[in-house]
């Protein structure tokens, strides 16, 4: 099992949310102190250093126009990291290809961290939830079709070594592509893909690609990593190892299961902080008409489609809604004493069907740096080598 | 999961090249109307449409994407928009057409009429969208994809008993056109968002009497953009409808009606 270790690095100094319609998009940044942000950026840093002290590998996704994540330039900030850590590979997870207009730059941004890094990236691409439709002016429609575009466009970028190649597809035009310098790991740096539900798997699959699902649950995770083993085997590929698997949770571990549940409770600020405007949620053609229009009469009932397994139209409970010990039950949540902690995960390993990266979100909100630090260092001291004997014992 | 039913091969009136649209037709007299509709449902413009068939024929078809209109994946602009009603136009030997573009229809209408108003002989614009006439800031058309329902109704009419109000009330069968129809409106008119850059620069190909209709509290685009539009169409009048909001032919379907009566006939 490798371990990833994420934040989404917050600005958490906010107004009431009585007080603004929408966290995300519209939320003026004159809310931001300059100073306090540089201050918290000091302390994410840190933090990462600090996973990669213990062991851990770290990961950096990025937001737009939103207080939740202060990460709005990720391939900066796996730059950042590329310097100021040694050993952690370095989990972009991931670029929002369908909302950028340029792919071979993104290219050349993931060849650089990765020369930089000498060889320690690992680059993910994603689709891009709906309220960054409005924050980057992308167009809603065609977006699972210009990210795979792109995606076949960067890795070209990266893999080819003979001189420009041309490229005039549907979404992206660029005749002379040659980026320098190229990808530190040959032929390329190993790609990720994330994945909602089960049909976005097919493709992953097909590509060999590592298939990632966010906060999706037991049951969730388990049918995306089932359609990607069953389209493998139709294609008669040999069986998926667990490293093609992974699965971001909200993860706390404290030295008992008290402490560990109030760690946790810190990080369900990501999921109630998350107050978004009907209109970002439901962008025209991000999801099939009729899928919106559901949402849209049921708009009280579907806070964020982002964060449902299943965006087919069926209104299931919104997390922000959910108790911490239904998340854990659900297993969205990892929390607890190392003990429980490690049970959780061994028990979501065999749920599954088995998976070799589980990517941490084990900072949140108002979570202080020493507390943060504290749940990291006893995940990595005495959660891993009890997981790690179960999942190698496993996979041998 | 509930959908729209679509015309077909049956119901739908062929347009060219395969697409077939649903197609409203009011009226019996001898010169032909053809109604561009806006983006909102179709079926609130029928009072106009009925007294507008006082005068005219009256064709009003549900652009593709739009409504119970099918749309294939290649008809994706308002450019194809365009040459699919002007091949019609051709194919149907109509002459001396009045044509009507009602808000996003009226963006459509501009687009043919640069190209060719050899079979149109008066063209109406109803609180039109398609150009830009400011600059990089000036935002002339409301962002509708980034500005809740609630507000869009109070926008959108001068009274809001014309709206559709609270959609988790609403008929179901209208939730889904309004969902269907802002679809189609971003795939013609995300970016740039609804407009074309290069429209302004040929309207002086516009040839025949024009005029401009504008509600008088369109809060969507403000009249002055409709005057600043009119300036720059060749001998283009101007007309402001009282009480009315973005779409004075649902609020005021008479007074539109008359006016457009009064002005082509």
């Amino acid at each position: 099992m490798q371990y990833w270790s994420f934040t989404e690095a917050a600005y958490p100094d906010l107004p009431e949310p009585e007080t603004y319609p929408s966290i995300r998009v519209t939320l003026p940044n004159g809310v931001i102190d300059p100073e306090r942000a540089a201050s918290l950026w000091d302390r994410y840093i840190r933090e990462w250093q600090v996973a990669d002290e213990c062991g851990l590998n770290v990961m950096v996704n990025e937001h737009h126009s939103t207080a939740t994540c202060m990460t709005s330039v990720a391939p900066l900030i796996t730059a950042v990291l590329a310097r100021v850590t040694s050993n952690a590979r370095i989990l972009l997870l991931g670029n929002p290809v369908a909302n950028r207009p340029d792919p071979v730059r993104i290219a050349e941004e993931m060849a650089l961290v990765d020369v930089l890094s000498h060889g320690r990236l690992d680059v993910g691409f994603v689709r891009g939830v709906p309220y960054e439709i409005s924050a980057t002016n992308t167009k809603p429609i065609g977006m699972t079709e210009r990210m795979w575009e792109a995606i076949e466009l960067i890795t070209r970028a990266w893999a080819t070594h003979d001189g420009p190649f041309n490229w005039e597809g549907e979404f992206f035009h660029h005749r002379q592509v040659n980026i320098w310098p190229r990808p530190y790991q040959q032929p390329t740096p190993p790609v990720w893909v994330t994945a909602v539900s089960p049909s976005s798997a097919t493709r992953i699959a097909d590509q060999d690609y590592r298939i990632a699902t966010f906060l999706t649950g037991y049951e969730g995770a388990r049918t995306v990593f089932q359609a990607y083993r069953d389209r493998q085997a139709e294609a008669g590929k040999p069986v998926p190892a667990d490293d093609k698997f992974g699965y971001a949770a909200l993860v706390y571990t404290g030295k008992t299961d008290a402490e560990g549940l109030d760690g946790a409770r810190k990080l369900l600020w990501y999921l109630t902080s998350n107050k978004v405007a009907t209109e970002f949620l439901y962008p025209p053609g991000y999801t099939p008409y009729p899928v919106r229009a559901a949402g849209l009469r049921a708009h009280s009932a579907v806070h964020d489609p982002a964060l449902l397994a299943d965006q087919g139209g069926h209104a299931k409970k919104d997390l922000a809604l959910m108790s911490l010990e239904e998340l854990i039950d659900r297993g969205i949540v990892f929390a607890g004493s190392p003990q429980t902690v490690s049970n959780q995960i061994e028990k979501f390993y065999s749920e599954v069907g088995g998976f070799g990266n589980l990517l941490l979100m084990g900072q949140a909100g108002h979570m202080e740096h020493d507390e943060a630090v504290r749940g990291l260092e006893l995940f990595a001291d005495q959660v891993v080598p009890a997981v790690n004997r179960l999942t190698d014992a496993a996979t041998v | 999961m509930q959908t729209l039913d679509l015309v077909d091969a049956h119901s739908g009136v062929e347009f060219g090249n395969g697409v077939r649209l649903d197609v409203r037709r009011d009226g019996t007299g001898e010169r032909t109307a053809l109604v561009l509709p806006g983006a909102e449902r179709a079926v609130e413009d029928g009072r106009f449409l009925e007294a507008l068939a006082e005068d005219f024929a009256v064709v009003t078809p549900s652009h593709p994407g739009f409504s119970r209109s099918p749309r294939p994946d290649w008809c994706s602009s308002v450019d194809d928009l365009a040459y699919l009603y002007l091949d019609w136009l051709d194919r149907s030997e109509l002459t001396d057409v009045t044509l009507v573009g009602l808000q996003f229809g009226g963006w459509v209408a501009l687009e043919m009429a640069v190209r060719s108003c050899a079979r149109i002989s008066r063209l109406v614009l109803v609180d039109s969208v398609g150009v830009k006439l400011g600059g990089p800031l000036d935002r002339e058309v409301v962002d509708l994809f980034a500005t809740p329902h609630a507000e869009l109704d109070k926008i959108i009419y001068a009274d809001r008993a014309h709206a559709l109000g609270d959609l988790a009330l609403a008929p179901v069968d209208d939730v889904l056109e309004l969902a269907r129809n802002e679809e189609a409106l971003v795939t013609y008119g995300w970016q740039p968002y609804l407009h074309n850059p290069r429209l302004l620069n040929w309207l002086w190909r516009i040839t025949v009497p024009t005029t401009v209709v504008w509600g008088d509290s369109d809060g969507v685009v403000v009249p002055d953009y409709g005057r600043g539009l009119a300036a720059r169409i060749p001998g283009a009048s101007f007309d402001l409808i009282d009480r009315a909001g973005h779409r004075p032919q649902v609020e005021r379907p008479h007074d539109v009606a008359r006016l457009i009566a009064k002005f082509a006939v």
